[in-house]
């Protein structure tokens, strides 16, 4: 399923009329070891409810996938999570403090809330390494860019990230010559830049080659723990290797939480999937 | 390696880059000089009156199309009213010549003929203060910056973009030029501001003054491509390039390319703003032919034929293309503009990359087991023209 690609196109723009500059995520509170809460949120569009009163928590740490069939309401999610789209009503906290229903998207990006978009966008006209340094957290006023001096630490994280993502040995290559999957896997590596402490993914491996696909689950395997994942996926195969827990969205709520085995045996789901 | 845009562009200005600075300051400076004040007149090292001024015309409107490659070049916006912000530059040094002349006009004035001429009594309020050569160069540099930034922040506030700007660009030149061919304004009509005796208290005619000039719009030049490569080489010009690239990408990754693109574009127009001053004194004429769509039409394609997003390339193209124009000129008028309109689509068609392009394709293929060379499936990154048309 193609998500059409205007609907991917972030909007803050306009809303950062002042200069975007890097917060500090000190606001962040965990100490309840739950990174994103949402308690019944609901979303409506010209009377259709495409969330309707979801509540959901992601723990520090966790790796979870969102399934469910088109239109379920997943991208929704994540446009609420990221303050594209306001519900009108219920409650999205990251942390136990910020409340996203309150910032703007560029302040909860700065908060440490990244996401994919599906159609992946690098600068093909820069090199790997240059596409990473570009998205590094930083202060991003253009006097300290003119001004900006690379030093070992930055270059040091550069380079962990080129790791994480494979892509070491293309480092000065340009991003526009490298293949599909390998472009996604760059855009996960400019995420892990801006260092969020949440990712949201959605269908990060549309397209990808099933070996691509196998690679990216270990590396979203390997960044849980450090970091909160929620992936929205329909590759089922995928989801398996992910291993981690799964939640079925269905008309804007909650169908069933669990692991793969147990909400695929379970018969609302079935009859979700295979009843119509 | 050799594909970055840093590095790309570090090798540019690396040791031949940097010689053939010195070599171009010397000249200059130190040569062209020489042969204009010591050799006699018949001998065949003297550099003529008109050499002279041709050359300093050249660099001048070299200036203007390295401004113009920073904006387009490296921030795909193409403007096609750079012509305005180098007349405000020229009109605002020519002001300052036009006061020079003191009583000599031909109505023996303290006022500019054209204002004796109109029955003005007095000075309008926004030329007081011109006689002054201080703020002749504050305005010079001031007015263009602040007509393009404020211009600039709404245009690119309410995210107006490729050709809507171009054509806008056009729309304001276009006004400022009716504004300023009407005698009421105080610009001095369609004549213009002409007619200077003096620069400084000099004869702005003395062979001295000209090598003077000469040799501050080489250092302008050189100053100005040494700034351009400063900025396409920073973070900042990284960044610039990617919102040209992936606009929507580069706003998703936190920045806001409001302040990026405005920046450039203000930069770029003062730039032409101190071409324009440097240009009146040597031309010895503004009017408000420079604001004309050709004018601007014009700079779009010197940079396009010395090849975009290389700031040489804007040079080299200005200097072909005003070289060209002036040896058309003088042999068959009537074709100057025939020819332009040929090369354009000559070089758009078949060499998307310009004169640099072509440069390093050639020698690409001369060298072709040299260290680091791209394999030919990976062959050089294609420039922003050429992807746009992929596109
Ligand atoms: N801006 C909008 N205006 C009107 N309806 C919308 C809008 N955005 C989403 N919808 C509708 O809300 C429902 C949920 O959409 P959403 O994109 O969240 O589904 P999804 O679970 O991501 O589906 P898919 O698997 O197809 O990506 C759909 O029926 C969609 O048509
Ligand atoms: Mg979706």
């Amino acid at each position: 399923m193609i998500t059409p690609a205007i609907e991917d196109r972030p909007q803050w723009a306009d809303a950062s009329a002042g200069q975007a500059r890097a917060v500090t995520p000190g606001a962040l509170d965990i100490a309840h070891g739950v990174i994103l809460y949402l308690d019944e949120i609901s979303v409506s569009f010209d009377g259709f409810k495409a969330l309707n009163k979801l509540s959901l928590h992601i723990d520090v740490g966790e790796l979870r996938c969102i399934i469910g069939p088109n239109g379920a309401g997943k991208t929704t999610m994540m446009d609420v999570i990221t303050g594209k789209t306001r519900p009108d009503s219920g409650k999205a906290f990251f942390g136990q403090t910020l409340d996203l229903t309150r910032l703007k998207e560029p302040e909860i990006a700065h908060a440490g809330i990244g996401r994919k978009f599906q159609k992946p966008t690098v600068f093909e006209q820069h090199t790997v390494f240059e596409n990473l340094e570009l998205a590094m957290k930083m202060d991003k006023r253009v006097w300290r860019s003119l001004f900006y001096k690379l030093d070992s630490e930055a270059r040091g994280r550069i380079e962990t990230v080129m790791e994480q993502i494979r892509l070491t040995a293309q480092a000065h290559r340009l991003a526009g010559l490298l293949s599909h999957g390998q472009k996604q896997w760059l855009e996960i590596g400019m995420l892990l830049m801006q260092e969020p402490r949440l990712l949201l993914l959605d269908e990060p491996v549309a397209g990808m080659t099933d070996d691509e696909t196998m690679r990216t689950a270990e590396l979203f395997v390997s960044l849980a723990g450090q970091h909160s994942l929620v992936v929205v996926e329909h590759d089922m195969a995928f989801v398996e290797k992910l291993g981690g827990k799964v939640t079925v969205l269905h008309e804007g709520s909650v169908l069933a939480e669990g692991d793969l085995a147990t909400v695929q045996a379970d018969d609302r789901v079935i009859e979700v999937y295979l009843g119509r | 390696m050799r594909q970055s845009y840093t590095e790309r562009s570090v090798r540019l200005l690396g040791p031949k880059g940097w010689t053939a600075m010195l070599a171009f300051l010397a000249l200059m400076l130190i040569i062209v000089p020489a042969m204009h004040l010591l050799a006699p007149p018949d001998s065949a090292l003297h550099v003529s009156n008109y050499a002279v001024t041709l050359t300093g015309k050249i660099m001048c409107y070299a200036m203007v199309a390295v401004a113009m490659d920073l904006i387009w070049g490296y921030a795909g916006i193409l403007s096609l009213g750079h012509g305005l912000f180098f007349a405000l530059g020229g009109y605002a040094f020519g002001m300052y010549l036009m006061r020079q002349i003191g009583l000599e006009g031909n109505y023996h004035s303290a006022l500019p003929d054209f204002m004796v001429f109109l029955d003005w009594k007095a000075l309008p309020w926004y030329w007081q203060g011109t006689d002054n050569v201080v703020w002749a160069i504050v305005l010079t540099v001031g007015v263009p910056t602040v007509v393009a930034g404020v211009f600039g922040y709404f245009a690119f506030q309410s995210r107006i973009k490729g050709v809507y700007f171009s054509i806008i660009t056009q729309a304001l030149t276009y006004a400022a030029m009716l504004l300023f061919f009407r005698n009421e304004t105080g610009f001095g009509g369609n004549n213009g501001f002409t007619d200077f005796k003096r620069i400084l208290g000099y004869s702005i005619t003395a062979p001295e003054t000209r090598v003077v000039l000469l040799g501050l719009t080489a250092l302008a030049l050189a100053g100005t491509l040494l700034l351009g490569r400063w900025l396409v080489t920073s973070r900042y010009g990284r960044v610039l390039a990617a919102t040209r690239d992936a606009e929507s990408r580069v706003m998703f990754i936190g920045y806001n390319p409001l302040w990026y693109k405005l920046f450039i574009w203000t930069l770029s127009a003062a730039l032409c703003g101190v071409a324009g001053a440097l240009y009146v004194p040597q031309v010895g004429i503004i009017n408000p032919g420079e604001m004309s769509a050709a004018s601007s039409i014009e700079i779009a394609i010197w940079v396009a034929v010395g090849g975009r997003g290389t700031l040489i390339g804007a040079v080299i193209g200005a200097v072909v293309v005003n070289l060209a124009k002036s040896w058309f000129t003088v042999s068959f008028p009537q074709y100057w503009l025939f020819f332009l309109g040929f090369l354009f689509i000559l070089v758009t068609l078949f060499l998307p990359q310009g004169i640099v392009g072509l440069y390093q394709k050639l020698t690409q293929r001369r060298t072709p087991d040299a260290p680091n060379a791209p394999a030919p499936t990976e062959a050089t990154p294609s420039t922003p023209l050429t992807q746009e048309h992929a596109a």
